[in-house]
């Protein structure tokens, strides 16, 4: 417990304290009257309306389009599935920069919907609705269908027996055995929306702001500190409120719930309803998700001879100071620092969690690590600036700044994905072993590690995918001699110029590529009881 | 319990990394007087055998940081001001100037030769805080083909951007989020005063469309840009600077024999970049020489090319390729920082209220 405790009070709570407290206080005292002016200022209500409805509604959106994935990757057998579960994942973890470039191409001008139907939605809040559901696709589609595959069949089969209808069978059995996991997968959804920023920002235009583009700009733009402050603390507690409710459902779904092998309850579609179900899920799948990313292939491509890509090791850019193309390095070294931090971290805090004697206290720790999910990155940015710049803890120029903000990123998903495997393995067992003389440290190694080895692996596998990924906290504190990919492609984004854009979708394309292939390792390590991720 | 030795243990090991950090990088640039620090936004380029020279010649090593674009490099020295990042900072421009120096980030220098730079340039005259570094102007650039195409004359200053014949055609950047967003306000501001804002109007009713950051208005809105060529953008006028024609030629490969997009020239802001020595740096020294290094001949000779902005020596030749693809204005619209500091912060939140909402 002290381990992940040290951890985030010093680098999660510590700089987040030390920005809001600079924003908030004046001369030697709090200047706390700021709460109220900057609550009563109808700017900031309003963004607050737009953030919260633009979040139901996208989430209600993404329930309707991935649930029927859910089931499709849950249930039904066809080739190519674990390719394509990797691929529905990807817009997941990719840069929100590289993924607005992509889905204008989807829904801007000239892009598919424009030639098809002549439809423009760039600048639109449907632009924003539909990109969530392009993003958060894959948590409703892992969260449910991950529960809905091992979900034991026979029990509806039994409903049906026993004189149910299809619908009443359904109704009846499976939907409350999954209502659980499909309001923890509303809550995931809920709360990345709630917080979305390239999105907004890329494709809302200037008109439509959340909380978190409003902290960016009050920060890194406007520099009003008090009232980027008082928003962040807005935020904070909306997210803590949603956190809490999601902490709730995710204990009620590991209450009693009879689950089998995935593998044994996916089968060939069977009748036209489950062939025009998979077919659908395929065109939803492939207009959504593989078209945009195609485009970004297909750009990267245009010059001939792949000169985009030849132009990556050119180091004469002037853009960095070393060729692009060391961006892959610097990224896969951070990213496997980033990911050794989480995985200890979030293991730690994991097995903490398991502990039959956790009190309240402990549990409520599990909520608090998801908090770094809700904080917008420039706040942590600017707070390592500020809060880490002094001996024993000067990191400001140091490389390690850069994996520990992405650790903090990371570690949710290691205890989500750590927890529920603990948390099965029979208490027993550890018991016998400390009966039978064996150490504290040999029963982790000879009990849990063996059990929970797979689960940890896929842990490891999605920190440092999204690790890689990560942007907003790195943009702050990457040095320009190392840039990492998504810094790179941002940079050379911001350059006038043919092969300076060309660059940019070949390193996002290698991004892609990269990130595709670590979570395709992990669909092969897929454990039988991963969390909801 | 187990648990708690465990986290003891691993505690103690992520201290250890923590720390491994720690000594390598305070072993480069802390307590070592040979290292000089320059703090830059993320434009920042120059060739490496001018820096390489410069480390001969003073025998310091030159360490670059990037942060963020202009005004978050300013912000974070103005975060970090007690315990700064490095020595000098370079890129505040004259938009901004007087939020640099009203938090007191820099302290006084006055470089070898200054008097070598431009007087329109210059700034802070009495107290020498900073020195200027370069200029850089922001225009309206046009697509040359789609006007060709469609027999219409570009446009070449602000009031013929609200004439009908350029309706729907003009992308511009949010003033309050993005650097050229707010130099084509300030330029209204200069060419029109107290009008600015009738003139907003008209703009706004003849179809201007603003986007939150440069990025998105050259690259997805602009027709005559390489990537806004193939993301098949429809607006063949956009906001951005007079250097971008030639880096349509530069960074083209093969490169086109004319620059692709055009400046309108009466649109033009210039906006002048400065660098200061941060109070409380590390090693005042070698900030002082890296000054005199920026404003000495063989730097500003070599900014065109590297940075696409123009030198504020009178006596630097600017490379006949930069020169030729994209002219310096000839008469910009210029306002005074002091002015600027003045009215920025009301200027913006005017125009947010009537041309965003």
């Amino acid at each position: 417990m002290a381990g992940p405790v040290v951890f985030f009070a010093l680098f999660f709570a510590y700089p987040v304290v030390a920005i809001v407290g600079r924003g908030l206080k004046d001369g030697d005292g709090w200047h706390l009257a700021r709460i109220g002016q900057v609550l009563a200022e109808s700017g900031v209500r309003h963004v607050l309306w737009f953030t919260t409805w633009q979040a139901l509604v996208s989430t209600a959106l993404t329930l309707l389009v991935a649930l029927p994935g859910a089931y499709v990757f849950a249930r039904l057998d066809f080739p190519g599935k674990q390719v394509l579960r990797a691929v529905v994942t990807v817009p997941f973890v990719l840069p929100t920069v590289v993924v607005g470039t992509a889905f204008l191409a989807l829904a801007g001008r000239g892009g598919l919907l424009d030639e098809v139907w002549g439809v423009r939605l760039d600048t639109t809040v449907w632009a924003i609705l539909l990109a969530h559901v392009f993003f958060n696709y894959a948590v409703v589609v892992r969260t449910v269908g991950g529960l809905w595959a091992q979900l034991d069949p026979r029990q509806e089969e039994a409903a049906r027996m026993l004189g149910a209808s299809r619908a009443a069978a359904w109704r009846t059995v499976t939907l409350p055995a999954l209502a659980p996991a499909v309001a923890a997968a509303a809550l995931m959804v809920f709360l990345f929306t709630f917080t979305s920023f390239g999105v907004v920002q890329i494709l809302g235009g200037p008109t439509f702001a959340t909380l978190e583009v409003e902290i960016y700009r009050q920060t890194a733009d406007v520099f009003d500190l008090s009232t980027a402050a008082v928003l962040t603390m807005i935020q904070f507690v909306a997210v803590g409120a949603v956190l809490a409710v999601h902490a709730w459902t995710v204990r009620r779904r590991e209450s009693a719930l009879r689950l089998v092998d995935a593998s044994l309850t996916a089968r060939q579609p069977r009748g036209a309803g489950q062939w025009a179900l998979l077919a659908g899920v395929l065109l939803t799948v492939a207009v959504l998700l593989v078209l945009p990313l195609a485009v970004l292939v297909e750009r990267s491509l245009d010059a001939p001879g792949f000169a985009s890509y030849r132009a990556l090791a050119d180091a004469d850019s002037g853009v960095f100071l070393v060729p692009p193309i060391e961006a892959i390095g610097t990224s896969l070294q951070y990213a496997a620092a980033a990911t050794v931090i989480a995985v200890v971290i979030g293991g730690l805090a994991a097995t903490a969690l398991t502990r039959r004697d956790a009190g309240r206290l402990v549990r409520g720790f599990d909520a608090l690590l998801m908090l770094p999910l809700g904080v917008s990155a420039v706040t942590v940015g600017f707070g390592f600036l500020i809060a880490l710049d002094e001996p024993p803890l000067d990191l400001r120029s140091s490389w390690i700044l850069v994996p520990l903000a992405q650790a903090l990123v990371g570690v949710p998903f290691v205890v989500r994905t750590m927890l529920p495997v603990l948390r099965a393995v029979d208490t027993r067992l550890r018991e016998a072993a400390a009966v039978l003389g064996a150490s504290p440290w040999r029963v982790w190694r000879e009990v849990d590690l063996p059990l929970v080895r797979r689960a940890l692996l896929v842990a490891a596998g999605f920190a440092f995918a999204v690790s890689l990924g990560e942007f907003g906290a790195t943009v702050f504190i990457a040095r320009p001699d190392n840039p990492t990919l998504p810094v790179a492609v941002a940079r050379l984004l911001g350059r006038p110029g043919e092969t300076n854009y060309g660059q940019a979708m070949a390193l996002s394309t290698i991004l892609m590529v990269v990130c595709a292939v670590a979570l395709l390792v992990l669909e092969r390590l897929r454990t039988d009881r991963t969390g909801e991720f | 319990m187990g648990i708690t030795k465990k986290a003891t243990i691993l505690a103690a090991g992520l201290g250890l990394v923590t720390l491994c950090a720690c000594g390598s990088s305070g072993g480069g640039e802390s307590g070592d007087s040979r290292t000089v620090t320059l703090v830059s936004h993320d434009s920042w380029a120059a060739s490496k055998e001018v820096i390489a020279a410069f480390e001969k010649e003073s025998g310091y090593r030159v360490k670059v940081l990037k942060d963020g674009d202009a005004g978050q490099a300013v912000n974070k020295a103005i975060l970090t001001k007690g315990n700064p990042q490095g020595d000098v900072l370079f890129g505040v421009d004259n938009t901004l100037l007087s939020r640099a120096l009203d938090n007191g980030i820099f302290q006084p220098y006055e470089p070898k030769d200054a008097g070598r730079v431009a007087p329109e340039s210059r700034a802070d005259q009495g107290r020498h805080r900073v020195t200027p570094v370069d200029t850089g102007d922001v225009c309206v650039n046009y697509d040359k083909e789609w006007f060709s195409e469609h027999k219409l004359t570009p446009p070449a200053s602000f009031d013929d951007l609200i004439k009908p014949e350029y309706r729907n055609l003009l992308v511009t950047e949010n003033a309050a989020t993005s650097s050229p967003g707010l130099g084509f306000l300030l330029g209204t501001a200069a060419r029109y005063g107290d009008g600015w804002p009738e003139y907003w109007k008209k703009l706004k009713a003849n179809g201007v469309k603003v986007v939150d950051g440069w990025e998105q208005a050259y690259n997805e809105e602009f027709s005559g840009s390489a990537a806004g060529r193939k993301a098949r953008a429809d607006r063949p006028l956009v906001v951005s600077y007079a250097s971008s024609p030639p880096a349509e030629v530069i960074y083209a490969d093969p490169r086109p024999a004319t620059a692709p997009t055009g400046v309108a020239s009466g649109t033009c802001f210039r906006q002048v970049e400065y660098a200061g020595l941060l109070s409380n740096a590390e090693n005042p020294e070698g900030g002082k020489a890296l000054l005199d290094f920026l404003i000495g001949k063989r730097f500003q000779e070599d900014l065109p090319l590297n940075m696409f902005v123009y030198p504020v020596r009178d006596d630097a030749k600017v490379p006949a390729d930069f020169a030729k693809f994209g002219p310096q204005a000839k008469n910009p619209q210029t306002l005074d920082p002091e002015e600027i500091a003045g009215h920025r912060d009301e200027w913006v939140k005017s125009w947010t209220s009537l041309v965003l909402k």
